[in-house]
């Protein structure tokens, strides 16, 4: 099947089951963030699934949409246009920072970044006039019900939040399918597995790692301006830095190299947690546990190690 | 005016002349090879005159235009592509998928266009999938185009950069090692594909070990020995080279052969 229509199928059909079985408005508030991680983690798997670049910053782009929303409704902006103007912010950010950080690699890289989320973080805390400082500030009501209402569709806040950030992480999905198997996405992939050969071959290596920085910077800034949205209240530890680390580690559990690892990486993620409070106290002892058995048992991630499992299945299958 | 000047190129490591002034240029339609025993420096030069090191001394020029110094990826736009004597292929990506990859400076969709998929990029992605089939089939790998490039064994690695490198539509050809872990029918096979890319009037540079085959194709054989060059010339001027013979098989070498031919 075309990759573009399998991965809308996919996508669109997990929004409706979700919408089909969940009992209560806590079920769509916790989906509602299960796919705004999606959104993010998304842009982590355009960086470090395809190009390979490891970011411990992306939480500071995820906070620029988040105070975009929040700050610049008090002059005048539309909720609505205030997310394109964080995510546009965003990306600039990420291109004009990445040209001089983007030289280094590894570790080196994830320390830089580190710093650059750091620095987001501390404007927003220090900044109180402009972003209410370490008390966080107030967003501006939107709700998407009235837009749902518009077409004659009658139903709860968080129902309507749920569609709504379900939809657009269902575009973020087709778009990195989308550029994964373009031209542009072979030449991100390349730099990915050997930097040497791309430029070889006419990859502008820099330049290719600065425009996947500056896509994933700008899914992190949508992701972000709808979190504020949706909970209607902003502080900075969305800047902070485990945020990113969970971003990553999102990315990394359910499986860098495809767009369907964000997916069950920000369902597990965020739903085991909901489902740990049952143990309290030994909540983080139990997801620590699943995060270190499943990357010792699959080091690629969940997605791409069931389906070689299911890859190596069929091909036994069909030897018999 | 030949395709590509190469004039007193040189790089030092630590002290270390490991390229000395080395001049030769290559002609459109020839294969031009570089010679000599191991640690002579030839990849090196390859490394020198791919952009992938820059040059302490020399000039590199293609078609008159100097270009020492350029980038890898400016140097592609001028028409060079290479491969890698210790493979430099993309592991995670399918045989196809490698070769594509190659179509880069071919492809004109902008982001926007491959982001929304828009016909302007498909368009590309299918045009560069039948160039890069055709690249397969030339090389014999056309039956694992859709095999991860992981899968492949070395010599098919070997041609799968051959390939990748040809659909890049290069005017010059370096390659490492075309032959190296090829069996002697798959060395004829290179040996004949070489052959016909020099007859298409790409001018090809080879470093090789296999020195059948390097007799064979050959018009031109440029002979380094710890990083200088000690001879230069046609393929029968070179097979009877004393000081070729020497570097090859030491001075002691050297004279049990001439023993054998007397």
């Amino acid at each position: 099947m075309n990759p573009t229509l399998k991965a809308l199928l996919i996508t669109l059909a997990l929004v409706v089951a979700g919408a089909l079985i969940f009992p209560s408005s806590y079920y769509f508030r916790v989906g509602s963030l299960i796919w705004i991680n999606t959104i993010s983690v998304t842009g982590i798997v355009v960086l470090l699934g395809y190009v390979g670049l490891v970011s411990l910053g992306h939480a500071g782009f995820f906070a620029i949409g988040a105070y975009a929303v929040a700050v610049l409704p008090g002059y005048g902006v539309p909720s609505g246009a205030a997310l394109f103007v964080g995510a546009a912010a965003a990306g600039l950010l990420a291109m004009v920072i990445g040209r001089p950080i983007l030289r280094l690699s590894g570790y080196y890289l994830a320390i830089a970044t580190l710093g650059l989320g750091m620095l987001i973080w501390m404007v927003l805390t220090k900044e109180s006039w402009l972003t209410g400082g370490p008390d966080g500030m107030v967003v501006a009501g939107f709700n998407p019900r009235h837009w749902f209402a518009l077409v004659g569709i009658k139903m709860k806040s968080t129902e309507a939040w749920y569609w709504l950030t379900g939809l657009v992480a269902t575009i973020g999905v087709v778009l990195a399918v989308n550029l994964g198997n373009s031209p542009w996405g072979r030449a991100l992939r390349a730099v990915h597995d050997s930097d040497v050969a791309a430029s070889s071959l006419g990859v502008d290596v820099a330049r290719a790692k600065v425009v996947a920085f500056a896509i994933s910077a700008v899914y992190a800034a949508v992701a972000g301006s709808l979190l504020a949205l949706a909970n209607g209240y902003i502080t900075p530890d969305t800047a902070g830095f485990m945020h990113s680390v969970e971003m990553v580690t999102m990315a990394v559990l359910g499986g860098a190299t495809t767009v369907y690892g964000a997916i069950v990486g920000s369902l597990i993620l965020t739903a085991l947690p909901q489902v740990l409070t049952f143990v309290a106290e030994y909540e983080h002892i139990v997801l620590g546990g699943v995060m270190v058995a499943t990357m010792v048992a699959m080091r690629r991630g969940l997605v791409p190690a069931l389906g070689d499992l299911a890859h190596r299945l069929a091909m036994r299958g069909r030897s018999k | 005016m030949n395709r590509l000047e190469i004039e007193n190129l040189g790089i030092s490591f630590g002290g270390i002349k490991a390229v000395d002034s080395v001049s030769f240029s290559a002609a459109a339609g020839e294969v031009t090879s570089i010679i000599g025993p191991n640690g002579a420096g030839k990849t090196t030069l390859f490394n020198l005159i791919s952009g992938v090191y820059a040059a302490d001394t020399g000039h590199v020029r293609i078609e008159g235009a100097d270009v020492t110094g350029e980038p890898p990826h400016r140097l592609a736009r001028r028409g060079m592509a290479r491969t890698f004597q210790n493979l430099q292929i993309f592991p995670q990506m399918t045989a196809l998928d490698n070769v594509m990859t190659g179509c880069h400076l071919r492809e004109t969709s902008n982001l926007l266009a491959d982001l929304l998929g828009l016909p302007s990029s498909l368009r590309e992605t299918a045009k560069s999938r039948g160039l890069a089939l055709s690249a397969l089939e030339r090389v014999g790998l056309a039956n694992l185009a859709a095999r991860p490039a992981s899968e492949l064994s070395y010599g098919q690695l070997k041609r799968l950069e051959i390939a990748r490198a040809l659909v890049t539509g290069c005017s010059i050809l370096l390659l490492d090692e075309p032959a190296a872990g090829c069996n002697a029918v798959e060395t004829r096979e290179v040996d004949d594909l070489i052959h016909a890319i020099a007859d298409e009037g790409v001018c090809v540079v080879l470093i090789e070990h296999d020195m059948r085959m390097v007799m064979r194709i050959s018009s031109h054989i440029v002979v380094l020995d710890q990083g200088s060059k000690i001879a230069e010339g046609k393929p029968e001027e070179i097979r009877d080279n004393e000081r070729v013979i020497a570097a090859y098989l030491g001075a002691h070498g050297a004279a049990e052969a001439r023993a054998a031919h007397a």
